[in-house]
């Protein structure tokens, strides 16, 4: 077993960071790159072969900028927000288990045990847990999906910062939008995830991953909870359908409208980041994280073992990215009421029904695939019902006119001429 | 020193307390020219929406009155950059009207085809963009895509892809070659397909229906009131069309091979409905056009001493040799008749007309413009009160306004 002492951690982070920050330069190349697919298009093809050094033409691009600050803008938030954004997400990837060496110890109990017996209890076993190499930042973190979401709502601060310290109504609306949208999506998110830790009693990723190594992927027993948290994280991300907080033609950039150079850049970096990050969460809370049909056992090396095992990891998060992608240049974007009407009319209802589904199995013990039939079935149900009893969109004007004389051209409204 | 004590304030908080107003545009992604909104807004829904035009005015019917006939076709040509040779036909519409001119077969077949070429192109762009505003950037990719078979086509007929200058009063710059109408035939399938492609990703979309359904409804009878035409009428119940009604160039031959698509929603919807029906009409149409091209001459005759005179004309008859020497002096050229007339053309946003008033020199007195988008932006206001700013970028798109024709 190899230690994991202090320089193991700064080599792992180090690592993590310099494979992360690349991947998201590529990230935006393969944005690209699938975009021109879609779209008959060539794409990037002009800086190194097929285009390969455009991200570090890009990244250098945005070095080299001039950084503009208007003179109206609050500076201190306006230079934090893209550093709050950034960090944010980078920090969500320390839980991440990217391969494993041994399964994680069980949680220690508290409840009536001595305290000195606790530590000591600790010390045993979780503490050795942490002492060896597991291929994640933070070993036996045991609030580890917590701390996804915990950081994951931070994210917000960032928008918030920016669009508020910009001073701008554009970049004001964007926030307060995205504020809106990531506030009301990350109910569906928490709920779903709640069916999988009933049913893993862990919130350790690791324990997560272990049991879906026992018992099988989380996702064919709760396809719909899947759903749920792979549309609530698309929202999370400000991705299409629902990027709504920087929608171009609406608001011109949202939040983003009134930063340049390495702080746009910065805030795409954080954005990009959380993508990953979401995808990385996709895979291991539904789709069994590193494991592969016991493929991942073939090899008894624990070092080539973690290889193979984040190989796996990267391969299936790969899948999702490219699924971000798929999906923000196929469909266009919702409107701000249709969202918040899909998160609490839609998504939260079924992400109950869906939960009071899994305690239903949970307590009576039922088989896992009693659920799955449970899942789908509403998923049907909700479909059903929205076809025969849907009223179709809600468009009509919303509001009282103001039913005043308006004020001729020249007045009031600073129009030219006055 | 005393302390004032004032009366507080009455209770004033009416709307204006708590609406704000948000400048849209000049410069705004979605306002793909410079239009500028000034919209009066309660949170994200709008109350007051006031159009404010002018931001690209470049005089065009000023110049018209120092250009003559021929000369402003390039002026024209820029009042609609999306579909510039409706444009130019619709011009000479109008002074072949005024000269009592009666072109050839052959151009009047060309010109057919060229506009209905041109209505497509627009009508392209017009769903491509209420697909972009709303998000969609593939559609408007794939209608790109076949703007530049549009492109290709008017290229090698004319030698310029954007602003051809190709209409000529009494006919066209220069034949085309059969060239041009291999490329059209061509066009034809590949169009159809990549028609298809658009109605496939767009048509069923839920996202995309639950946006335009029921957005800036405009009711037969505003529409009739506010002279609204074209597809933005049409979308509207108001069933006219100008080459159904009022038959101009190749049309009255034509009239069996083309319905006019109309639909009673009068929303963003049936608008996109519409325009995309129309172009599978106006497919048709070329379609039927392009085999029935009748041979001849495509300028009108020497004797009508309006058109240049080719080469051999020139070089072998006094009677060619005289015109064009004429019409190469400035101070010669043709004499019109004192007279004012209007001619209008369905172009692919509505009535496109030109109100010409000559006073027998070489140059218009006045060159009057009737824009279809001055018109559809006048109704803005009215369709976008109640809504949310999210529907101004698919109203705007729905409406298709052109900037330059506005301030022209």
């Amino acid at each position: 077993m190899i230690a994991f002492d202090w320089l193991t951690l700064l080599i792992v982070i180090a690592g993590v960071i310099a494979v992360v920050m690349p991947t998201v330069g590529y990230l935006t190349l393969a944005e690209r790159k699938v975009s021109a697919w879609v779209q008959d298009r060539l794409g990037p093809n002009r800086v190194g072969p097929f285009g390969l050094l455009q991200p570090l033409a890009d990244g250098g691009k945005f070095f080299l900028k001039e950084a503009p600050i208007p003179r109206h803008v609050d500076k201190i938030f306006f230079l934090l927000a893209p550093a709050v954004s950034m960090a944010i997400a980078l920090v969500a990837l320390a839980v991440v288990p990217w391969g494993g060496t041994q399964p994680p110890p069980d949680p220690v109990a508290t409840q009536g045990v001595e305290p000195a017996a606790v530590v000591q209890q600790y010390a045993d076993t979780q503490g050795g847990y942490a002492k060896s190499f597991n291929g994640v930042i933070v070993p036996g973190l045991d609030v580890g999906v917590l701390v996804v979401f915990a950081l994951g709502s931070l994210a917000v601060y960032g928008v918030i910062l920016g669009g508020w310290s910009s001073d701008n109504k554009y970049s004001l609306l964007g926030s307060l939008r995205s504020s809106a949208q990531i506030i009301s999506y990350e109910i569906p998110l928490g709920m779903s995830v709640v069916g999988v830790l009933l049913f893993s009693g862990t919130l350790n990723l690791e324990g997560i991953i272990q049991w879906q190594k026992q018992h099988g992927w989380f996702v064919l027993f709760q396809p719909l909870a899947f759903l749920l948290f792979m549309v609530s994280v698309y929202a999370e991300c400000n991705r299409l359908p629902f990027d709504l907080p920087e929608a171009e033609q609406e608001l011109v950039g949202g939040y983003l409208t009134e930063y340049g150079s390495l702080n746009f850049g910065m805030f795409m970096l954080g954005e990009y980041t959380h993508m990953i990050t979401t995808s990385l969460l996709m895979t291991v809370v539904f789709w069994g994280g590193w494991s592969l049909f016991g493929l991942e056992d073939r090899v008894t090396d624990p070092i080539w073992g973690a290889v193979v095992k984040c190989l796996i990891l990267v391969t299936k998060t790969g899948f999702f990215l490219f699924l971000y992608l798929l999906v923000r240049w196929t469909i266009p974007r919702f409107r701000f009421d249709q969202l918040m009407g899909l998160a609490w009319k839609v998504m939260i209802p079924l992400s109950l029904l869906h939960l009071l589904a899994v305690m239903l199995v949970r307590q009576y013990s039922l088989s896992n695939w009693v659920l799955t039939a449970i899942s789908v079935g509403l998923f049907l149900a909700a479909g059903v019902y929205a076809v025969a009893f849907g009223t179709g969109p809600n468009n009509a004007p919303r509001r009282r006119v103001i039913s005043s004389p308006s004020p001729p051209v020249g007045e009031g409204l600073g129009v030219r001429g006055s | 020193m005393p302390l004032d004590l004032l009366d507080p304030p009455a209770d004033t908080s009416t709307d204006s307390e708590y609406l704000y107003t948000l400048n849209f545009g000049p410069q705004h992604p979605a306002t793909h020219t410079t239009l500028r909104l000034i919209l009066t807004l309660d949170g994200e829904t709008i109350v007051k929406a006031q159009p404010d035009i002018g931001y690209l005015h470049s005089g065009f019917e000023k110049l018209g009155e120092d250009l003559d006939y021929n000369q402003y076709v390039t002026v024209v040509d820029r009042m609609n950059y999306i579909s510039p040779l409706a444009n130019e036909i619709a011009w000479m519409t109008a002074v072949e009207k005024l000269l009592g001119l009666e072109i050839t077969p052959r151009c009047k077949y060309l010109r057919t085809i060229l506009a209905e070429l041109a209505r497509i192109s627009d009508h392209l762009l017009a769903v491509g963009a209420s697909a972009l505003d709303l998000g969609g950037l593939t559609a408007f990719l794939y209608a790109f895509n076949e703007r530049e078979g549009i492109y290709d086509i008017i290229e090698s007929a004319s030698g310029q892809r954007f602003h051809p200058s190709y209409v000529r009063v009494g006919g066209m710059m220069n034949d085309i070659t059969d060239d041009v109408v291999d490329k059209v035939r061509a066009f034809v399938p590949k169009f159809q397909k990549a028609h298809a492609d658009i109605a496939r990703l767009l048509n069923r979309n839920k996202i995309f229906l639950d946006r335009i359904q029921g957005v800036g409804v405009l009711s037969r009878e505003e529409a009739i009131n506010r002279s609204v035409t074209g597809p933005v009428a049409r979308a509207s119940g108001v069933v006219r069309d100008l080459r159904k009604d009022e038959p101009y160039l190749a049309y009255p031959d034509l009239q069996d091979s083309f319905k006019v698509v109309a639909s009673k929603g009068g929303d963003c919807l049936a608008r996109y409905l519409v325009r995309m029906g129309e172009m599978a009409e106006s497919m048709k149409i070329i379609a039927a056009a392009v085999e029935n091209i009748p041979s001849g001459p495509v300028n009108v005759d020497v004797e009508g001493k309006i058109s240049i005179p080719d080469k051999t004309a020139t070089y072998r008859s006094i009677e060619g040799l005289i015109q064009h020497f004429e019409l190469f002096m400035w101070n010669r050229r043709w004499e019109t008749p004192v007279n004012e007339v209007y001619g209008a053309n369905e172009t692919a946003n509505g009535e496109l007309g030109f109100y010409v008033v000559a006073d027998g020199s070489g140059k218009p007195w006045r060159a009057r413009t009737r824009p279809p988008s001055f018109i559809h932006f006048s109704l803005f206001p009215m369709l976008m009160e109640g809504h949310q700013i999210s529907d101004v970028p698919a109203v705007l798109g729905s409406l298709n306004i052109i900037a330059a024709e506005l301030d022209r």
